[in-house]
């Protein structure tokens, strides 16, 4: 038995007959082709297939495509082209805080999520915060340097009174 | 942001600075990765194709097992499947393949074929594959097929393995033992007769995996109408292979096409050959469409390489100055029930007894390997092969020698590493060493981390009962290896790259080269190589790797040869395409083209560099109007070039590593302080790159030295094959990691670059072993097991039971 699932993603307003086992990562990935949102473990562990549901980080693998019906969902390329994470990805280029990729869109989600709730967050509070996100290239540091480089530059334009 | 000049930063104009590198040891950022900061990866776990089905298996559920029933007709006409195959399927299209490597003598194993035909060797082993519209049904599929096996007794660990009573691992085995070997120089037992002080240790290492966050990914795709097989692999070594689909498929290798785009981590672990892969190849040639295999998580750890299980009992002879006298190593290392293919299982073993003592000026050595089968999963190369063993074993004999002669750990190993005057000379065990570093690394390290300061800090917080601890551990790391490593023991797996660099008719540049891209920065690293052959900027040289229908063959990247050999080769077929455009250049200006010289993306004269002619102008006319050229000069503006790597067999490279940490002897936790690698790996093409790949490298060797083991029942079931169950390092426990540099290039190449991608790995274990154990010296406690998880540091304290 398929069910009829509607949700807006990214700002469009999407249709799908689907099974109501698919998980919401799944149904990103292989329906909509929005594949920047990764599956890593399955279980909510490693934090590849973070996106926004109604505007916080939920794990696609763990929500139903069906529990998002009705939700506003965003991507990693939704998010990027609004240009909301544009100085956090610009931070991780230069500090190279990503090298094989697969774990980064994840990083993006949680990095804007706390840079949201927390806007000046010490290096412990940013590896806290990473610490549903797995990453097996870079040690991690790089991604720390850059949350706290984008973190000290909002700062930054802040005091000098610019827009964020 | 910092800026990076777009094409500024070419070579001054002033003498004769026509080869002088202007990229080259720049931290150039990596184009590549403002893909995936957008979400733009293109991993073969994302592809989709027409018609393409879905694979799924049926695995043994025990470790050893014969097939006493299995009928798959249920499940063929399960809801969506297209397709289900047993062995007698797949295994007739398929060539058996078998480990052996002829320098490794006496080594056996047996063949291997696609789906378990008789028995099933390891918890995990696939006996059926379901191919279906959705990985769902497919699974689902899973459910229908009946499965009878009589369990067998399971070979598991080294006692059982080398039991003479226990039945052998595989059919056609006479026993346990893959391989054997004994390395003997002839005073070792005068060294250890003569000895102030022998120190002793048996240790456990714990088996662990790569746990890439993309899981191992498949896209095979055969189109019986041109005979094509198409195969996106997500593997760091597509021509090995091409090369593996070509002959054990009997296909002609120019009809097998290769493409691995985007990997999600490697390490190693993609590039041996694995059942799964090569049933979906099988697959596409039965099913005549695209068959996609994505491992889950729990297939990974079943069915991925495991790596580095080692049971040593390992002596270290000293004289009464502390100098290492000799090392006698006895080491066990239980494998599958085969040896991996196309590389071995053995080269682990292999790799860790004869590194062992490697930095010192160590006279003597014996050591013994033994390599067994067992019923788990197959082991094999896994980053920093090998090195990681060796280094824990020296490192902490020494410190133990140390602390037994009151000499200080950076002291023992400062009297004890070979000078840096002293090269070439070779180890104890064999290895040859061009020219190395350690003191100069050793002085390097102890400044940066303040070592004096650490130790007067330490000594005041263990009067409150903190319990810190500083650990040290020196290393060598093989990179860069020639033919010697596998092509003499017949493998073929090339030890030569290739490059095809091309001027485009619109004055920019693109290279073609057979090094591969996982992340590690090296489509980057070779446009500044060869951005620097020609005068351009980086960001001017398209770099394509990963497909053999696209670049030259060549052995990619592994065992740190990206940089040393790729970036030579990059190198020499840059400087080719820099001649042939000085002489095209010299025929439009007719002027002598030892007169012209390449910057700023331009052609200029070499002595005062003013501008002669716009690279953008020699492609329009070489390639628009090859006719107002003078006769018989070439207009070619693509050149080839291969390199394989002569001189020294292993490209060397040195470095140490300290960490300190504080451990809490109530709870068993370590808490990592801080870590500082001090490393030499030649030419730094690119500091920002090197320093991500030490760190990256660290943390996965700290990984298995606190947390990471794959564990087992006796009956040889994994038990902890997920990521809430293995336990994987994460932001929150890693520490922040200082980074110095030594620079020795390796006079071997133009260049002068080594590797550096397993140095981080290799000594961070150590060090961390080392730190613990001193940290734990007050209370008389020592650990020599992998991983030092809580519960065993505890029962190392004699709190409770391991």
């Amino acid at each position: 038995m398929k069910v009829t699932v509607e949700m807006v993603v990214n700002g469009e307003e999407v249709a799908e007959l689907i099974e109501p086992r698919m998980t919401l990562a799944d149904f990103l990935r292989d329906r909509l082709r929005l594949t920047g949102t990764h599956v890593g473990c399955e279980m909510g562990v490693c934090g590849a297939c973070l996106v926004m549901l109604d505007g916080k980080p939920v794990h696609g693998c763990l929500v139903l495509a069906v529990q998002a019906a009705g939700a506003t969902v965003q991507t990693i390329e939704g998010l990027s082209e609004s240009g909301a994470i544009a100085d956090l990805q610009a931070a991780f280029h230069d500090r190279n805080a990503l090298q094989c990729g697969y774990c980064t869109p994840g990083m993006m989600m949680t990095a804007h999520r706390l840079l949201q709730e927390q806007p000046r967050p010490d290096r412990t509070e940013i590896r806290t915060a990473l610490s549903g996100n797995y990453c097996r290239c870079t040690g991690y540091e790089a991604i720390v340097d850059a949350i706290a480089a984008t973190a000290d530059a909002r700062a930054a334009s802040r005091a000098a009174g610019g827009a964020e | 942001m910092t800026a990076h000049p777009a094409i500024s930063t070419t070579a001054p104009d002033a003498g004769a600075a026509q080869d002088r590198p202007a990229h080259i040891g720049h931290p150039h950022r990596r184009q590549n990765a403002l893909r995936h900061l957008a979400g733009r990866g293109n991993f073969v776990s994302d592809m989709q194709l027409p018609r393409m089905v879905h694979a799924a298996f049926l695995r043994s559920p025990m470790a050893r097992a014969r097939i006493a029933t299995l009928d798959v007709e249920a499940a063929r006409s399960a809801p969506g499947v297209v397709a289900v195959f047993t062995a007698a399927d797949l295994n007739p299209l398929c060539a058996n393949w078998t480990s052996n490597l002829d320098h490794f003598s006496g080594m056996v194993s047996t063949p291997q074929n696609i789906l378990a035909e008789d028995e099933t060797l390891w918890a995990g082993h696939p006996v059926a594959m379901v191919l279906a519209r959705s990985r769902a049904e497919a699974e689902d599929a899973l459910e229908y097929i009946e499965l009878e096996l009589d369990e067998l007794p399971p070979v598991c660990g080294v006692e059982a393995a080398l039991d003479p009573g226990t039945a052998p691992a595989a059919p056609g085995l006479s026993s346990n033992l893959c391989y054997r070997n004994e390395l003997r120089t002839e005073g070792v037992e005068a060294a250890f007769a003569s000895a102030a002080l022998v120190v002793q240790a048996d240790y456990a290492f714990g088996r662990h995996t790569a746990v890439t966050l993309e899981p191992r990914a498949i896209v095979a795709d055969f189109d019986p109408a041109s005979g094509q097989l198409t195969v996106h692999h997500g593997t760091q070594t597509p021509f090995q292979f091409q090369d593996i689909y070509a002959r054990h498929f009997g296909l002609p290798d120019h009809k097998v096409r290769v493409v691995s785009p985007d990997v999600g981590g490697s390490f190693g672990m993609k590039l041996h050959l694995y059942n799964e892969e090569m049933a979906a190849v099988a697959a596409t040639l039965r099913l005549h469409r695209p068959v996609r295999f994505v491992a889950d998580r729990l297939e990974s750890f079943q069915t991925d390489i495991h790596a580095r299980e080692h049971h040593v009992k390992a002596r270290m002879a000293l004289d009464a100055d502390g100098m290492i006298l000799a090392m006698d190593v006895d080491d066990h290392a239980p494998i599958g029930a085969f040896s991996a293919y196309p590389r071995t299982s053995v080269v682990e073993g292999n790799q860790a007894f004869r590194l062992m003592g490697a930095p010192y000026r160590m006279r003597e050595y014996r050591g013994r390997l033994n390599v067994l089968f067992q019923n788990k999963v197959q082991t094999s190369q896994y980053r920093a092969v090998g090195h990681p063993i060796a280094c824990a074993v020296t490192e902490t004999l020494l410190d133990q020698a140390a602390a037994r002669l009151e000499i200080d750990p950076w002291d023992i190993r400062a009297r004890n590493v070979i000078p840096d005057d002293a090269y070439p000379c070779a180890s104890a065990t064999g290895y040859r060493f061009e020219k190395l570093s350690h003191q100069r690394s050793l002085e390097k390290l102890r400044e940066l981390m303040g070592y004096d300061a650490l130790r007067t800090e330490q000594a005041a917080l263990r009067g409150r009962g903190v319990y810190r601890g500083i650990g040290l551990a020196t290393f060598v790391e093989i990179t860069n290896p020639g033919a010697a490593f596998y092509g003499v023991g017949g493998a073929r797996i090339s030890a030569q790259d290739g490059a095809v660099v091309r001027l485009t008719p619109g004055g920019e540049v693109h290279c073609a080269i057979s090094v591969t891209e996982q992340g590690q920065g090296t489509e980057t690293m070779i446009a500044q190589v060869v951005a620097d052959q020609l005068g351009v900027s980086p960001d001017q040289v398209k770099v394509t790797t990963g497909d053999t229908d696209a670049t030259p063959s060549g052995g990619a990247t592994w065992a740190c040869r990206g940089a040393g050999i790729g970036g030579e080769t990059a190198l020499l077929a840059g400087r080719d395409l820099a001649r042939q455009i000085l002489t095209i250049a010299g025929a439009v200006l007719q002027a002598d083209p030892a007169t012209l010289a390449l910057r700023r993306g331009e052609v200029v004269d070499a002595a005062t560099g003013a501008a002669r002619l716009p690279l953008a102008e020699i492609g329009r006319i070489a390639t628009y109007r090859p006719d107002t050229l003078p006769a018989g000069v070439d207009n070619s503006l693509t050149v080839a070039r291969h390199f394989a790597p002569s001189g020294y067999p292993f490209g060397f490279t040195n470095g140490i590593q300290a960490a300190w940490v504080e451990v809490d002897p109530e709870t068993g936790l370590v808490r990592l302080l801080k870590h500082w690698v001090v490393e030499d790996c030649g030419r730094i093409i690119n500091p920002l790159l090197v320093d991500e790949q030490i760190r990256g490298g660290v943390v996965q060797g700290l990984g298995p030295a606190l947390f990471e083991e794959c564990l087992y029942d006796d009956d040889g079931q994994l038990l902890n094959g997920s990521l809430a169950d293995y336990l994987v390092p994460m932001a929150c426990e890693m520490p922040d990691i200082v980074i110095g540099h030594v620079e020795t290039p390796t006079e071997d190449t133009i260049l002068g670059a080594k590797g550096v991608g397993e140095a981080g790995t290799a000594a961070a274990g150590a060090a961390v072993m080392n730190a613990v154990n001193d940290a734990l010296s007050p209370l008389g406690a020592r650990l020599t097991q992998t991983p030092m998880t809580p519960a065993r540091i505890l029962a190392a304290l004699g709190i409770g039971q391991d």
